[in-house]
């Protein structure tokens, strides 16, 4: 809820609270303890780097054979990193120049079927109705229409069709996720208070689909998108793997097509298929970790796996009954690293929609409160001082009753 | 009822849709099957198109809704047409043989990783922060490891260098097929590898929707009320919380099912497998569009079928399916 947040800010007074929760949000967004997306994120970046610079870096051209007459597979070796295959052709130049073909295809498919989704998604819940059904019944065939298969005919039909018949076809089949979605939310998002006002006053559809609606969104647009890239590498990778696609382009499929076609496996040859394999896992892997932590910005229960708390010297698991105290030394000892975690879950309430915000936001105040009348807080997170753990609770019953006001 | 009822409108016209597609799939391809037949065989005579196309039962004659009912009225009877390339088989005998392989070898593997799946995504939600939890990482790996190629390197590495399963094949060479101990076995001992990519590959997908559902569903006030009530924890799990986080994995099962059969056939052909996967691709490659088309219509009709049983099983143990409709 990006520009409810802002709305907000814009509205309520930029008081120190507000000031101190914003810091200790960026502070968190820095040193998440959330390795899974960063590690998504870098390897993402570093495979994207790979397709942008790869083919210059190229130490050989993919397709030349060596020199050397009746050249077989080699092993990997200083002048050839991945080895080379039953021509005497450098794998390592292969992967390089493959992997910005497949990248490319994926992220191609990726945008035009996420804009597919986008627009039939809101539109259907926007019109709502007939044509609701109507392109909801579309979404749905498509869903059970076996696209595969299909993609092994219609291009081992037609050889030489090339990269962007696959894209368009691709593309063609893989929007009904996304826009499944996409609609879903822009049900729930249709009827909220921020849409009826901006509707009384007297915005375009355009407008408000555009400036209102999107902007709330974009966490599971992006994720789509991630999605189906995901899923256009993959049906790809395995056509090309096939030899339906087009053989003469290298691509990462490519390689295995011919790995498969010159018996690697009969020879031995594992750097032939194992590299060029790895290396679409490690892509795929990537994407998935990326989905992760974007899934995670929708849905804030996902975060932070190591979010249990010690409380009186026992661990608590977010899935455990609330624990009862005993004694009058029943002090409420937080380690800086859990209570990072229940406080990143409160300051989810600003993106999270209704419900889950809301339960989430009065749970966490309510334990920020009981910690700070304790006075009794002690905590070794530089920054975690109680008059701050106090603010927040503030923060969030601001936001438990902003998502009432959302959910209403 | 009222959700029954639109759920068997959509498959009546998700079923028109997959035969109506198939019907145009030959009609839109370049050349047909006389032509690849007479390339195949060239001391045929330019004169024996014509007796080539009326034996086949492929001539395209009258206007295109006159053929597609002709299509239907075939479809209705189970006559699929005459193989050109295996002469003079039926399609639809080659078809019944190689059916039973896929759909006991995918059934069986996907059951097995569904429950495995769900299971272990049951425990990683519960035990957050816990041993499953850490390997996230790593599944996602699994996750986006193609099918083939993970059926590529089992081959190299049990099969190859350690020879402990056949690679090639649904069953030994020489074996007749039939209900014997010795044929059974042999398709058993073949089937592992294959079984075992699908699991594998799968599973960790199951896992991960499972874990994420069970941790929304963790969260809820009724877990806590029977976690109050001094419920053990065994109880709690599942008959409280996991109970009710499966649902969305019953009705993804459907979805993904399409993902799980599209993998297969790739990995099918790694193995050469004699179900539909191997023989799609060998129908496609060798332009044998009678046999592809059919295929495909039985691949399209499968995947609505188990969409079907999905749905009903979702029915069954939702009862909020039942009475308000989706």
């Amino acid at each position: 809820m990006w520009s409810q947040t802002q709305e907000l800010e814009a509205k309520e007074s930029r008081g120190p609270v507000r000031i101190v929760a914003r810091a200790t949000q960026m502070r968190r967004s820095f040193s998440s303890q959330n390795t899974k997306v960063k590690v998504g994120i870098i390897l993402t970046l570093i495979f994207v780097a790979v397709a942008i610079f790869g083919p210059i870096l190229a130490p050989y051209d993919p397709s030349a054979q060596s020199a050397a007459q009746g050249a077989s597979v080699a092993a990997p070796s200083a002048s050839h990193l991945f080895g080379t295959d039953q021509l005497g052709r450098d794998i390592f130049s292969q992967v390089l120049v493959g992997t910005r073909t497949t990248l490319l295809l994926g992220i191609l498919t990726g945008l035009i079927a996420t804009a597919l989704s986008v627009l039939v998604g809101v539109t259907s819940a926007y019109i709502g109705g007939l044509g609701d059904e109507l392109l909801s019944l579309v979404s749905n065939i498509f869903l059970v229409f076996p696209a595969l298969p299909f993609l092994i005919v219609v291009l081992g039909a037609f050889p030489k069709s090339g990269e962007s018949a696959m894209i368009l076809l691709l593309a063609f089949l893989g929007w009904p996720w996304g826009a499944r979605v996409i609609r879903a939310q822009t049900l729930s998002l249709r009827n909220r208070d921020f849409i009826t006002a901006a509707r009384e006053s007297g915005e375009s559809n355009f407008r408000i689909i555009i400036f209102e609606l999107l902007p709330n969104e974009l966490s599971l647009i992006a994720a789509s998108f991630v999605g189906t890239v995901l899923y256009a590498i993959g049906a790809s990778v395995g056509l090309d793997f096939l030899g339906v696609g087009n053989t003469t382009t290298w691509s990462l499929g490519t390689i295995l097509y011919w790995a498969q076609n010159g018996n690697a496996l009969q020879l031995g040859a594992w750097w032939w298929f194992a590299i060029p394999g790895v290396i679409i896992a490690l892509i795929g892997t990537g994407l998935v970790l990326l989905n992760f932590g974007l899934d995670e910005i929708g849905n804030p229960r996902l975060r932070d796996s190591n979010s249990s708390i010690k409380v009186g010297g026992r661990r608590v698991r977010p899935s455990d009954p609330t624990p009862v105290l005993i004694g009058e030394a029943a002090g409420f000892v937080a380690k800086s690293k859990s209570h990072k975690g229940w406080r990143s879950s409160q300051a989810s309430t600003d993106e999270t929609t209704g419900e889950t915000g809301e339960k989430l936001g009065d749970s966490v105040s309510l334990v920020a409160t009981i910690a700070g009348s304790n006075g009794e807080l002690r905590s070794d997170d530089a920054m975690g001082s109680g008059d701050n753990l106090i603010k927040s609770s503030i923060e969030a019953d601001a936001h438990g009753s902003t998502s009432e006001r959302k959910g209403a | 009822m009222k959700f029954l009822l639109r759920r068997i409108g959509f498959y009546l016209v998700a079923l028109f849709v997959a035969i109506t597609v198939n019907f145009f799939i030959p009609r839109l391809m370049p050349g047909n099957v006389v032509e690849s037949l007479m390339s195949k065989y060239p001391t045929l005579k330019p004169q024996a198109q014509h007796a080539l196309e009326i034996l086949l039962g492929i001539g395209h004659n009258g206007s295109l809704i006159s053929q597609y009912f002709t299509y239907l009225h075939q479809l209705a009877t189970g006559n699929l047409g005459i193989d050109p390339l295996q002469f003079p088989t039926p399609v639809i005998s080659i078809i019944k043989a190689a059916l039973p392989w896929t759909l006991v070898l995918v059934g069986t593997a996907t059951v097995i990783a569904w429950v495995l799946g769900t299971l272990l995504g049951i425990f990683a939600a519960w035990r957050r922060g816990g041993f499953l939890d850490q390997i996230l990482p790593g599944l996602s790996f699994i996750q986006a490891t193609p099918y083939f190629f993970l059926a590529l390197v089992l081959v190299w590495v049990l099969s190859i260098h350690f020879h402990l399963f056949p690679s090639q094949q649904g069953f030994s060479n020489g074996l007749s097929i039939g209900w014997n101990g010795q044929f059974i076995l042999s398709a058993l001992d073949h089937a592992i590898l294959p079984a075992l990519t699908i699991v594998v590959t799968s599973m960790a997908g199951w896992m991960l929707q499972m874990r994420n559902v069970m941790i929304t569903t963790i969260g809820e006030d009724y877990v806590l009320a029977a976690q109050a009530k001094g419920l053990a924890n065994r109880r709690v799990i599942f008959s409280y919380a996991a109970r009710n986080a499966i649902l969305p994995s019953l009705s993804g099962f459907a979805l993904a099912l399409g993902f799980v059969v599209s993998g297969t056939l790739l990995m099918e052909i790694v193995f050469n497998y004699p179900g539909i996967g191997t023989q799609l691709y060998t129908a496609v490659t060798s332009n044998d569009y009678p046999l592809t088309q059919a295929i495909f219509l039985v691949i399209s009709v499968t995947v609505l079928v188990a969409n079907i049983v999905a749905d009903v099983i979702y029915v069954v143990s939702d009862p909020r399916a039942r009475s308000k409709g989706e």
